[in-house]
């Protein structure tokens, strides 16, 4: 009776389930509905819905320079990691060499580690070399944090794939060169892309490390912070649904393109 | 099968790359630690000072030991969250896929924001005390609610659960049903099965979501900046401050450092724990 031990639709849990999405989607609600809120305080229920915010916003320069500051940290971060990451993850997958399980731990790290001490140990180093604190500082940061992500995805790509056709390609009479570009790297398309996407998304709402990091330019977290510390503005909420609807926009597209691609595999 | 020249050049630069971004830093912030701060300036002497000083003023250990039940407390609300939800979705619901993207995409939505909006919701003229005296439940704006350890736990437990969901989800999804099957077949209730069988094979996940709860929220210090209050200072706040206006970077390190070495111990214990349970299951 095999069934019986998968009873679908248990409704206790089902309604446990269902306050377990309310609670994570409360605070967004409040966001998107506040967003529209006429008042510039809080308040309930909102009064005069308003599309003012989203007016103020167009208008604040100060907010897009940010936001253009905090897409090219992303992207700088993006070529960074990937640039590392890659031969990290094919070093840990094909070279033995002294302290490799040190490596691993080590490239781990920043991801479990408390933002603030990757942040503060950067900015000794940063000290130390003489160097002004900048976007570029950030990117360095942030590229360097990343990299574990990186590292991570590509290595269990690797890890999954077929090792026959590299082989295949360097006894056929292909280079290392050839063999990694026409061969290593469209199998690990999948890998990599997806990795893109996960450091982009955490470099743009990264704010531990920058804080320590940042110099005259703010990124876009660290605009929304100063403002919030000066005190409520319902500009934050017009701003945050923008991003958050980009962001499902996002998603939806690399879902329907990774289908595509697995139905085509 | 791979030539040397071949492995110097994936392995050579990441090391190197690793040694002076990450190796380098970990190392002067050791260093830093044992320095003085002397007359404003930091001083390159080598001592014991900051530690004797962490551990003979009670400010500092009271504040660590409130961070550890701060992230303990999120810990344990994130799990009790999160691990049921795991489990409808896993094992009692008809669409899991979609209900599974439902639970990453809070994620898109800025750590800032959402900690803001947590402000908008608790605040004295806030959604919930309004609602609450619109529903006449009180009269008065109910001020505990904001600036206290309870908003810092709210909030942090809000951004963790989907941390704590995802390594449990999949521990669970990778439980052979057979298995789960077999344990009913042979006459285990289904609260039998799932105390013997499918909680044991999801400890690692368990262990995995709970250790990134912790370790993250211990290190926070800008939802206790936001909504904390005086009550709500953690750790990561002192050290903030003796980085900012108190000037003692050397002081701001060896409490690093500490937080440092909790967290390595902590990785360590757990590491040997999935060991353990991986080997027993």
């Amino acid at each position: 009776m095999a069934t019986s031990t998968r009873p679908y639709e248990h409704p206790w849990l089902a309604g446990y389930a269902s306050a377990v999405f309310a609670f994570l989607y409360l605070p967004i609600a409040v966001l998107i509905v506040y967003s529209f809120n006429g008042q510039s305080v809080g308040g309930f229920p909102p009064h005069d819905l308003t599309a003012r915010w989203y007016g103020a916003l167009l208008a604040d320069d100060a907010m897009w320079e940010s936001v253009v500051n905090s897409l090219e940290v992303a992207l700088a971060a993006v070529a960074l990691a990937l640039g590392f990451g890659l031969p990290a993850a094919l070093a840990l997958d094909r070279v033995a060499f002294p302290g490799k399980a040190l490596f691993r731990r080590l490239v781990l790290l920043p991801l479990i580690l408390p933002g603030i001490i990757t942040g503060l140990s950067l900015l000794m180093l940063f000290v130390a070399a003489g160097m002004k604190l900048s976007l570029a500082t950030i990117t360095l940061g942030h590229g360097t944090a990343l990299i574990s992500v990186a590292t991570t995805e590509i290595f269990a790509g690797l890890q999954a794939m077929d090792r026959a056709q590299e082989e295949a390609s360097l006894d056929l009479g292909a280079g290392y060169w050839q063999t990694f570009w026409r061969v290593t790297l469209p199998n690990l398309r999948l890998s990599i892309v997806g990795a893109a996407l996960l450091i982009f998304t955490l470099s743009m709402d990264e704010i531990a490390v920058s804080f320590f990091l940042i110099g005259r330019s703010n990124t876009l977290p660290l605009e929304i912070w100063s403002r919030l510390r000066r005190g409520i503005t319902p500009e934050i909420n017009a701003v945050s649904t923008l991003i958050f609807a980009f962001s499902l926009v996002t998603i939806l597209i690399w879902y329907r393109l990774r289908k595509r691609q697995g139905a085509r595999l | 099968m791979y030539s040397r020249a071949y492995k110097s050049a994936v392995a050579v630069p990441p090391l190197a790359w690793m040694a002076l971004f990450l190796l380098a830093p970990y190392a002067l912030l050791f260093a830093y630690s044992f320095w003085q701060v002397a007359g404003g300036e930091i001083v390159r002497r080598w001592s014991l000072a900051n530690y004797a000083q962490l551990f003979h003023n009670p400010m500092y250990l009271d504040v660590l030991l409130r961070s550890m039940r701060i992230a303990g407390a999120v810990t344990a609300l994130a799990l009790l969250l999160g691990y049921p939800l795991a489990y409808y979705l896993s094992f009692r619901s008809a669409k899991k896929e979609l209900l599974y993207q439902l639970v990453i995409v809070p994620l898109w939505v800025s750590y800032l924001v959402r900690a803001y909006a947590w402000k908008t919701i608790l605040g004295s003229d806030g959604v919930l005390n309004t609602l609450l005296q619109y529903l006449h439940l009180t009269r008065h704006p109910v001020e505990f609610l904001l600036y206290s350890p309870f908003a810092v736990v709210l909030t942090l437990t809000h951004i963790y659960t989907p941390f704590v969901f995802l390594p449990i989800y999949a521990a669970l999804e990778h439980i052979p049903r057979p298995l789960v099957e077999a344990s009913g077949d042979l006459g285990a209730s289904p609260a039998r099965t799932f105390w013997k069988v499918i909680l044991p094979l999801s400890l690692p996940g368990v262990l995995a979501g709970a250790t990134f709860a912790f370790v993250l929220s211990l290190g926070d210090f800008l939802a206790p900046l936001l909504l904390g209050g005086p009550g709500g200072v953690m750790i990561s706040n002192v050290v903030v401050s003796l980085f900012g206006a108190a000037y003692d970077w050397p002081l701001g390190a060896a409490i690093s450092l500490v937080m440092l070495a909790l967290v390595v111990g902590l990785l360590t214990l757990v590491q040997r724990a999935e060991r353990r349970l991986s080997f027993t299951a």
